[in-house]
């Protein structure tokens, strides 16, 4: 090969710090990173309550270079459409407000708040860094827990039977300019979809997968490898929609068996042939769907 | 120019001449009108503001705390459950020093259903560290929505100002309103120093330890504390540009008063009319009128009342398994001081919960109960209660 492209493709500023509290191995910490990288420091952070309240720092720290006001934790979408509407109002409208939150703040208390400004169609980008349960407070179960995880409050003799809540479809349904999903363990994806989110006008939903070593029973080295597996696997498939209609897939795996997924990670380690089995079945079917709404 | 306009209207015409940036609201009877009348001025750019249709209270103040923080004038208006459902919030947004003006129109709270006028909703977010103004009459209405955002941008703390459901927010009475250009001398747009800034980013709110938080809370008692005398002054020079002035308390006939009235909202209205029935008799009745409730005007409220022998409060509230809210805090002001030598009697009267209509005869009641009486017999005297 004559030709190497040396182009950095990954930004190369950085706009998170050394010295923020997060567990090692946090994909939520790896997300803000690439968040940052993407957008720049034309970007005011909502922090409500999550993990990322304590890993930002306590006062009078910060461990990101723009602005971040942490909020009440119903409230995330809220106070993004406050903000930028002032924003608005001051000519400032080419800053990026980036509500950041976790699945407890999207799926659960904050979903009213935030299916009220994707209805209106606020100028924002909302960002949930999805780790599947309730992690700040010690790993309870939210409504993105999926079937048969472990946390403590649902406990191996009583674990959670329902699936986890289809965000991504309820997102769709408001028919939001646009909304996509990303992983860890595809940065260049993932700077891709950011950008794009800050070039558009409206609504704008971002869902990371974010592994919780603490929370996923896994060893702190293994959260990218855990990401990529869940990509592999379809479990979460790398996705983009527009206007709640035109869907592209960006990657197209193979497929591999959701065991690979559901093994590496203690959270799923008392789950029968039968659930496993229940597990690919759902996978698949969500697959075809997918694909489906794609052509 | 004067108008003639119902209280709600009154609260939208002032958030009007305040310029304000951004306004976030729910509906809910009976304050929505507050809230159609600024969406029509919006539609019609009358008002150069956003408008944001929230989905709910909560969001309303949300949405309030995020346009201030950016350095927005931020408006919103609720009552009664509405108010209840924001009570997180309330906190949240005194604690970030965020000076939000938000009118609450006073509505008892369910269940069951009542959609009129107590004072209960507004006086039970007492602790919440905003300051609190309650209104006579639409006039008052408007002129305090503007007053507030002189105080609370002085301040940085958000204000309240209340009006009662339906005797000021439906009726209809003549208001004057001020020009335009005079309010725009009196209130500055909003520069705040801090603010969300990419230029100067800094993390708002973030978790403060123990070795922290207390001296921040201290803070803001110290500004609440400074909030009489801020109040006061912004009521003298409003006065000085529309010929009204205002002061936090307001005494009438009060010097040589051997019976004074305490009370807050329409009651002071009905409390004047008595008043004056009583002077013509020759009997020595007088009234102090609470504006503000929060800070509560202790040091005015000790200085005015020095000497009296009889007070009797004015609640349409009540503390469940307490008393009359305005009664606790006139005690805890009067009370505790020199020993309690010369302390008053002070009578603490229940009446028109839910909107029972409250008369004049009712005012005289009060009055003829509290001069008859030696001293004080029980810590609720509940009016017209149908046993």
């Amino acid at each position: 090969m004559n030709h190497v492209d040396i182009q950095p493709r990954i930004p190369e500023p950085e706009l998170m710090y050394s010295g923020h509290l997060a567990c090692p191995g946090c994909g939520a910490s790896l997300a803000m990173r690439y968040a940052l990288k993407a957008l720049g420091n034309n970007t005011m952070v909502i922090i409500p309550a999550c993990c990322w309240s304590i890993i930002a720092g306590p006062f009078p720290y910060s461990a990101l270079g723009v602005p971040i006001y942490h909020t009440a934790f119903e409230t995330a979408a809220a106070v993004a459409s406050g903000m930028k509407a002032a924003l608005d109002q001051q000519g400032k409208s080419d800053v990026t407000v980036m509500a950041w939150a976790g699945d407890g703040g999207t799926y659960d208390i904050g979903f009213q708040a935030l299916s009220g400004a994707a209805e209106r169609n606020e100028d924002f980008l909302y960002v949930c860094y999805d780790n599947e349960a309730y992690m700040n407070t010690g790993i309870q179960r939210s409504s993105s827990t999926p079937f048969g995880a472990w946390t403590t409050t649902t406990p191996e003799n009583h674990r959670k039977e329902r699936p986890k809540k289809d965000i991504v479809g309820i997102l769709a349904a408001h028919r939001i300019p646009y909304l996509a999903t990303v992983s860890v363990a595809y940065p260049e994806d993932f700077i891709r979809k950011f950008q794009k989110a800050r070039s558009i006008r409206g609504m704008k939903f971002i869902q990371i997968l974010s592994p919780c070593p603490p929370g996923w029973k896994t060893a702190d080295d293994q959260s990218i490898h855990i990401s990529r597996l869940a990509v592999e696997s379809r479990i979460f498939p790398l996705l983009e929609i527009e206007h709640g209609e035109k869907y592209t897939l960006n990657l197209e795996p193979e497929g591999i068996s959701v065991r690979d997924y559901l093994e590496a990670q203690g959270r799923f380690r008392k789950l029968s042939e039968q659930d496993v089995a229940y597990i690919q079945n759902e996978v698949d079917r969500k697959w075809e769907m997918l694909k489906r709404q794609v052509s | 120019m004067k108008k003639v306009m119902m209280g709600n209207h009154a609260v939208s015409y002032g958030a009007r001449l305040s310029r304000v940036d951004v306004i976030a609201a729910y509906p809910i009877t009976p304050q929505t009108q507050i809230v159609e009348e600024l969406s029509e001025l919006c539609a019609d750019g009358k008002l150069d503001a956003k408008f944001i249709k929230v989905e709910s209270e909560h969001s309303a103040m949300a949405s309030c705390m995020g346009a201030s923080a950016a350095g927005g004038r931020a408006f919103t208006a609720t009552s009664s459950q509405g108010l209840a459902l924001m009570h997180e919030l309330l906190h949240f947004s005194s604690g970030g020093r965020l000076p939000i003006v938000m009118a609450n129109v006073n509505r008892a709270l369910g269940p069951g259903w009542n959609i009129w006028t107590e004072q209960t909703d507004s006086l039970a977010q007492r602790d919440t560290g905003w300051l609190q103004f309650y209104c006579e009459n639409n006039q008052e209405v408007l002129d305090t929505v503007i007053m507030s955002y002189k105080i609370a941008e002085q301040l940085s703390l958000p204000v309240m100002l209340v009006l009662d459901a339906f005797i000021l927010s439906h009726t209809y009475e003549i208001v004057d309103i001020p020009e335009q250009e005079a309010i725009d001398g009196y209130l500055p747009p909003y520069k705040p120093e801090i603010k969300m800034d990419v230029d100067n980013p800094h993390a708002f709110g973030a978790l403060v330890t123990p070795d922290h938080y207390y001296e921040i809370r201290y803070k803001l008692q110290e500004t609440m504390d400074r909030a009489p005398e801020v109040a006061r002054k912004a009521g003298e020079e409003y006065g000085k540009l529309v010929g009204r002035p205002y002061d936090i308390v307001e005494p009438y006939m009060l010097d040589d008063a051997d019976v004074v009235i305490v009370a807050a909202g329409t009651l002071v209205s009905n409390s004047r009319a008595v008043i004056n029935e009583y002077r013509e008799k020759g009997i020595k009745v007088g009234l102090l009128k609470l504006r503000m409730f929060r800070p509560f005007p202790t040091k005015r409220v000790r200085e005015l009342l020095a000497g009296k022998k009889k007070i009797a409060v004015i609640d349409r509230n009540i503390s469940f398994g307490a008393t009359g809210i305005f009664y606790q805090e006139l005690k805890a002001a009067l009370y505790g001081q020199n020993n309690g030598a010369g302390s008053p009697d002070i009578f603490g009267f229940i009446i028109g919960l839910g909107g029972r209509d409250v008369t004049l005869e009712d005012i005289a009641e009060i009055v003829d109960y509290t001069l008859e009486k030696e001293k004080n017999e029980e810590d609720i005297i509940w009016m017209g209660l149908k046993r």
